[in-house]
C-alpha cells in the first residue's frame, strides 16, 4: 500500500477530523477554559484598584502567609518520604510490595472530608487522644498542626507516585557501577540517583505543592475557620463568598488560579523538554 | 545496594503515622458504635438520599467524561492542530486549580444571573442549585483522569492492526468499534473508575453550586460536615464508613470487570 492509501485507510477525512477537533475544543472551552476566565473576570470586574485592596486586607494577607507556611512544611516532608519510599520499592525485592504501593495510594481514594474527619476523631476534644492532649495543653484540631497533618495526608502519595515508575524504568545498573567503584550509599544517591530523577522529582513536588496550597475539604474540617489564625486561602475564599463579598472572594481565588497556571506552565515545560511519561497522575 | 533498612523503615513509619493509624481510628470508632446507632444515622432517609445523589451524579459525570475524555484523548493523540500544546496543558487544569476556586467559578457561570445561566434561565433550564450543577462540577473535576488514562494506550496502539482491518474491508467505524475500542476499553474503564471515585468524595467544587438542600442537593461529604458541626461524631463516622464501603465495593467490581476483559483479550 502506498503511504497515501494507508493514511486514507487508517485516518479520518478532513471534514470528520475538523468536526472531532471542534467538538473536543468546544467541550474543553465550556468546561475548563470558561471557569478559569470567569475567575479573573469576576476578580477584576470592579477594577484593578478594588482588586488590589481586596488582596491586601489583614485577613487575606494572614491567609496567604498561612497557606505558604503549610506548604513549606508539608511539601518537603512528603518529598523526603517520596524519595525514601521509591528507593526502598524500586531498588529492593521484598514480599508485600504491591500492598505497600496500594497503601501509599490510599489517600487518593478517600474523600477529603473523611481525610479531615479521621484527624478530628484522633485528636479532637472528644477524640481518642483528646483528653491527653487537653491535659498537656496541646492543641491540634482547630489549630495549625491539624491543618498540617490533614495536608500531609492529602498530599502523601504525590512524590512517591511520580518517582516509582521513573526509577523502575532507569534500573539500578548505574548505582551498582558507582558502588563497585567505591562510592558509599549517600554518595551514590547524591551524585548518581538524584541527578537522574531530578526532573521527575520537581514534577512531583509541583503537583504536591499545588494540592497542598489548594486543599479545601480536609482542611475545612480540621481548621475551625478562625480568621487571621487558621484560615488558609481556599477557606478565606469560602468565607468571603458566603458573606457575599464576591469581588474579595474572586480576588483571593484569582491568586490561587494564578498558582494553578504557573504550575501548569512549569509542568508542561518539564514534559516538553524531558518527555516525562506520567500516565494517570493526580 | 545499601539503604534498605533506612528507607524501608522510614517509609513504614511515616505511612503508619500519617495514613494508617489515623485511618484505623475511624474503623475503631465505627466498630465501637452499637449497630442500631450506626443504622439510625448511617442509613437514615437523609443519608440514603445523600448517597443516591453522590453516587448517581458521580456516575453520570463519569459517563460524560468517558465519552468526551475519549474524544479529547483521540484528538490529542491522532490529529495535529494549532495550539495543541496549550490544549494539552489545559486538560490538567482540574488537577492544579483548587476545588473551592472551581466551585465559585462554576457558580458564577451557571447561577440564574450568571455568564451562561442567564441564557439558560429563559429556556427553563436550571443548572446551579440542582443535581445538574453537581454533575457539571464533577465533570470539571474528573475529566483529566479519563484523558490521561486513555492517552498513553491510544498512543501505543500500532497502526498496523488498523491497516489490517482496512485491508480486510472494514469501514473506519467498524475498525473503531471492533479493533480500537476493545484495545482501549480497560484504560477507559480505569479512567471512569478514577473519575467516579474522585466524584463520590468531592466536596469543594460541589458545595457552592449545589445549593445544599437536605434530601435534594445535599451530597454525602457535606452531610458528614453537617454532622461534625453538630458535634455528632458517631453520625459523621457512620456516614463516612458507609461511603467508603460502597466506593470500595464498586471499585472492586470495576476491577473484576477489567480483569475479565483482559483475560478475554488474552493480555
Amino acid at each position: 500500500m502506498s503511504r497515501e492509501t494507508t493514511l486514507r485507510a487508517t485516518s479520518e477525512g478532513h471534514l470528520s477530523q475538523a468536526l472531532l477537533i471542534g467538538g473536543a475544543l468546544a467541550f474543553l472551552g465550556f468546561f475548563l477554559a470558561l471557569p478559569l476566565i470567569a475567575v479573573f473576570g469576576e476578580a477584576l470586574k470592579a477594577g484593578i484598584g478594588t482588586f488590589a485592596t481586596a488582596i491586601q486586607t489583614p485577613d487575606a494577607l494572614a491567609s496567604i502567609r498561612l497557606t505558604l507556611f503549610i506548604a513549606a512544611i508539608s511539601v518537603p516532608l512528603n518529598m523526603v518520604f517520596g524519595i525514601a519510599a521509591s528507593w526502598a520499592i524500586t531498588k529492593f525485592e521484598f514480599s508485600g510490595k504491591a500492598l505497600l504501593i496500594t497503601l501509599i495510594d490510599l489517600p487518593f481514594s478517600i474523600s477529603p472530608v473523611v481525610s479531615g474527619l479521621i484527624f478530628v476523631l484522633l485528636f479532637g476534644a472528644n477524640g481518642v487522644l483528646g483528653p491527653w492532649l487537653a491535659a498537656h495543653d496541646v492543641k491540634i484540631i482547630f489549630a495549625v498542626p491539624g491543618i498540617v497533618l490533614a495536608t500531609l495526608f492529602i498530599t502523601f502519595p504525590f512524590v512517591a507516585r511520580e518517582l516509582i515508575p521513573l526509577i523502575m524504568e532507569q534500573g539500578k545498573s548505574e548505582e551498582e557501577a558507582a558502588l563497585s567503584l567505591g562510592a558509599n550509599g549517600w554518595q551514590t544517591f547524591w551524585y548518581v540517583t538524584l541527578p537522574n530523577i531530578r526532573w521527575g522529582l520537581l514534577y512531583g513536588v509541583l503537583l504536591c505543592n499545588a494540592r497542598a496550597m489548594g486543599e479545601f475539604g480536609a482542611v475545612s474540617v480540621v481548621s475551625g475557620h478562625i480568621r487571621g489564625e487558621t484560615n488558609t486561602m481556599p477557606l478565606h475564599v469560602e468565607i468571603l463568598y458566603n458573606e457575599y463579598d464576591f469581588v474579595g472572594a474572586f480576588a483571593v481565588a484569582s491568586l490561587l488560579a494564578l498558582l494553578a497556571l504557573v504550575t501548569l506552565v512549569a509542568k508542561s515545560v518539564l514534559e516538553w523538554r524531558f518527555e516525562l511519561n506520567s500516565g494517570a497522575s493526580h | 545496594m545499601p539503604g534498605f533498612g533506612l528507607t524501608f523503615g522510614f517509609t513504614l513509619t511515616w505511612l503508619g503515622l500519617i495514613v494508617l493509624i489515623p485511618l484505623a481510628t475511624i474503623l475503631l470508632k465505627a466498630a465501637g458504635m452499637g449497630w442500631h446507632e450506626f443504622v439510625a444515622v448511617g442509613l437514615s432517609h437523609r443519608a440514603l438520599a445523600a448517597y443516591r445523589l453522590s453516587f448517581g451524579t458521580a456516575a453520570a459525570a463519569g459517563l460524560v467524561n468517558a465519552v468526551f475524555g475519549l474524544l479529547v484523548a483521540w484528538v490529542l493523540v491522532r490529529y495535529s492542530f494549532p495550539g495543541k500544546r496549550v490544549v494539552s496543558a489545559l486538560v490538567d487544569l482540574p488537577f492544579a486549580l483548587p476545588t473551592a476556586v472551581a466551585g465559585i467559578a462554576l457558580t458564577a457561570l451557571y447561577a440564574p444571573n450568571g455568564w451562561i445561566g442567564q441564557f439558560l434561565e429563559p429556556l427553563g433550564i436550571k443548572v446551579a442549585f440542582t443535581p445538574i450543577g453537581i454533575i457539571v462540577a464533577l465533570i470539571f473535576v474528573g475529566l483529566p483522569f479519563v484523558v490521561r488514562s486513555v492517552e498513553p494506550v491510544l498512543a501505543d496502539l500500532g497502526r498496523d492492526v488498523e491497516e489490517a482491518a482496512a485491508t480486510l474491508g472494514a469501514s473506519r467505524l467498524q475498525t473503531f468499534n471492533r479493533v480500537i475500542m476493545p484495545a482501549i476499553g480497560p484504560a477507559l474503564l480505569t479512567g471512569f473508575a478514577l473519575a467516579f471515585a474522585r466524584g463520590v468524595g468531592e466536596y469543594g467544587s460541589v458545595i457552592f453550586i449545589s445549593g445544599n438542600m437536605p434530601g435534594r442537593t445535599e451530597i454525602a461529604p457535606l452531610l458528614i460536615v453537617t454532622q461534625l458541626e453538630q458535634y455528632a461524631y458517631n453520625g459523621a463516622t457512620a456516614i463516612a464508613v458507609v461511603m467508603m464501603l460502597v466506593s470500595f465495593a464498586i471499585l472492586l467490581l470495576i476491577n473484576a470487570i477489567q480483569a475479565a476483559s483482559r483475560r478475554r483479550m488474552g493480555i
